[in-house]
């Protein structure tokens, strides 16, 4: 029997049965697109979470202080008490470590920030210039403060767009104008661009100063509250982070690794966290789909036996006039797979239609890839085979006799 | 010439450790060209006979010799070549598959035997005419077609592998006598044109349709006619 003999078979036993061959597709197609979906938004969300992760920073390395604790003595004040972390620090990492591309200390307070006739509580982020690389900020109007303003600790702000809004007015030109932090005047130079963040950190919602200024005359203290490290690629940064461990625990006195009174956060890690609880999330909702998937092919295997039992005696005929017994298994093996792989077909572009409308009515990000769209395929194909097998070698192993007299 | 060679076959059936000797020791050869009757009541062992004869059974002993080759060893796959190629069968309930076309119907044993499409299409065309099918009818699904008309389809789709022996199991079983008769004459054209038929029913007047009449009963052949008084089809005293 040839191939294109089989698939007019096929398709002609499977036109003569439109009502109940599309009822049978339609639990494939279910499967297929929500498994599509269920992968496409899974995929989707890992990469806008990984996206909004990465924006933090480029390739950030966080050190932060950790417990202050006496010499000899068993209390801990908690962590980020300890007031060692100094500007110093910042300097050596950035002149010893290698593979650092840029390094930003900063003491961040929050203040009461007033402007004439407005006032808001927002955070105070002392820093220098490199901060702007370092977290990928950008500056959308004016200038940032230059290390100069550092060194003579100047009197001068950069103002989040959110802290803008707030403090002068929807969208208004604040440059120029003045605001004060502790009862202290400062002159805003630049307004940052959005970064469109939220929450308790939002670098919108931030005015930055020059370190010294903040130290000087809006703390009081010397120390800084974290060093922000970028390594110049995401390889390097487990060794930087070893590097950096090293020379801050020789600069602080500190033999034993276990008393560090600094601890150090990694990008990569909190990516790779976040990345294996949405790898469990997407795993999680694929298995649910695919459970109507099996479900989908228990149907394929339901019908194909229905089929079988009232095509008894055409499967005598066919034997009788010398149908083996692969020509009538490959009918209807063909027939099932036929089913899926149409079914296939269809859950995928449904699938897509699916995610594409979770996308615009939900806002959630989805992502189709190729190599979803070609496991479904593949499974789809695999269901039909599976699930027609039976079906199949019963229609085969059919004693012709008997099929030709069965009523 | 002798087509069907049949040496002291015998067929036993087991069932839940009941047996059951549905043929016993029968022999009896057919000419080519003849065109034989094979007739009894129900139960009498003719359909186990035919089964054996069109290659869908294999007997329990003895030899059965078609064309020469031997039948009653073969496994299964030879016997399906068997039937692909050297036997037409021909059903009391015609079997036509109802949601094809006549002619499709009529080309299904090319199908399995892997004949080209145009030459598949040419035969069953061929095969039609001898039936006398109109051409219009070709391209009807079956089902739209009277009992007559599905007979003589089936009789077509018998026809196109050219075989060694056509097989009619009752075929008038189905149909009004009128019918019957137009389907029984088609037989007679076909036997004068040299084809080998045998006919088991359990009618005399369709049996006396045929050259030689063989009953069976209780699974031996007990009677043997050749010299009964004929049907013979107005129509075929036109074509002769």
């Amino acid at each position: 029997m040839q191939l294109s003999d089989l698939l007019e078979e096929t398709y002609l036993a499977l036109v003569g049965n439109k009502v109940r061959s599309s009822l049978t597709v339609l639990g494939i197609v279910i499967g297929i697109a929500s498994v599509i979906a269920m992968v496409a938004i899974g995929q989707g969300s890992q990469a806008s979470i990984q996206a909004s992760i990465q924006s933090i920073g480029s390739n950030l390395i966080a050190i932060t202080p950790g417990a202050q604790r006496g010499v000899g003595q068993q209390v801990s004040a908690g962590r980020g008490s300890s007031q060692t972390l100094t500007a110093a620090d910042a300097s050596a990492i950035q002149a010893q470590v290698s593979s650092v591309s840029a390094v930003a200390p900063d003491l961040t307070k929050r203040y009461q920030v007033t402007a004439p006739g407005t006032n808001t509580n927002t955070q105070v982020i002392g820093t220098t210039p490199a901060y702007l690389n370092v977290r990928n900020i950008a500056v959308d109007q004016g200038s940032f403060f230059t290390d100069q303003d550092v060194t003579s600790m100047a009197k001068v702000v950069v103002i989040g767009p959110t802290a803008r809004d707030d403090l002068f007015g929807q969208g208004s030109d604040a440059i120029g104008k003045t605001l004060r932090i502790n009862n202290i005047s400062f002159l805003v130079i630049g307004i940052t661009q959005s970064k469109g963040g939220t929450g308790f950190a939002n670098p919108d919602d931030a005015v930055y100063v020059p370190l010294t200024t903040a130290q000087h005359f809006l703390a009081g203290v010397t120390y800084v509250s974290t060093i922000s490290v970028s390594a110049v690629d995401q390889q390097s940064m487990s060794t930087v982070q070893q590097a950096i461990t090293t020379l801050l625990l020789q600069r602080h006195n500190i033999s034993n690794p276990q008393s560090a009174d600094f601890s150090i956060l990694n990008q990569n890690d909190i990516v790779s966290t976040a990345s294996s609880v949405t790898g469990t999330f997407t795993a999680l909702l694929a298995s649910v789909a695919a459970i109507s998937l099996v479900v989908g092919g228990i149907g394929i295997m339901n019908m194909m036996l229905t089929t079988v039992t009232e095509r008894t005696r055409e499967i005598g005929l066919r034997k009788a006039i010398g149908a083996e017994r692969n020509d009538i298994s490959n009918q209807f093996l063909m027939e099932a797979v036929a089913l899926t792989f149409s079914g296939g077909i269809l859950g995928i572009i449904l699938g897509w239609i699916v995610t594409l409308l979770v996308e615009k009515f939900a806002s959630i990000h989805s992502q189709i890839t190729l190599s979803s769209v070609l496991m479904a395929f593949g499974v789809s194909a695999a269901i039909g085979v599976v699930f027609g097998y039976y079906p199949a070698r019963r229609a085969s192993g059919l004693n012709p006799i008997e099929a030709l007299r069965y009523e | 010439m002798k087509t069907l060679e049949l040496k002291h076959i015998t067929k036993l059936y087991k069932s839940g450790g009941v047996e059951f000797l549905a043929l016993k020791d029968v022999s009896f050869d057919v000419e080519k060209g003849e065109f034989l009757a094979i007739m009894g009541p129900s139960g009498s062992g003719k359909s186990t006979l035919m089964y054996t004869l069109g290659g869908l059974d294999t007997p329990t002993s003895g030899t059965y010799l078609l064309d020469g080759k031997d039948v009653s060893k073969m496994d299964e796959h030879e016997l399906a070549v068997i039937r692909r190629e050297r036997i037409g069968y021909v059903f009391q309930s015609f079997n036509l598959l109802s949601r094809s076309t006549v002619l499709r119907n009529v080309m299904l044993p090319l199908v399995y035997e892997g004949v080209k499409k145009e030459e598949r299409e040419r035969r069953a065309r061929e095969a039609l005419r001898a039936v006398s099918m109109d051409e219009k009818l070709f391209t009807h699904m079956s089902n739209q077609l009277s009992g007559g008309q599905m007979q003589r389809v089936a009789i077509a789709r018998a026809l196109i592998n050219d075989p060694a022996l056509i097989l009619a199991d009752e075929p008038t079983g189905n149909l009004d006598s009128k019918t019957g008769e137009v389907v029984m004459a088609t037989f007679q054209r076909l036997h004068s044109e040299g084809r080998t038929i045998v006919l088991i029913t359990h009618e005399r007047e369709v049996a006396e349709y045929a050259e030689r009449i063989i009953h069976v009963r209780d699974g031996q052949i007990v009677k043997e006619e050749r010299d009964h008084k004929r049907h013979i089809h107005p129509d075929l005293y036109a074509t002769q």
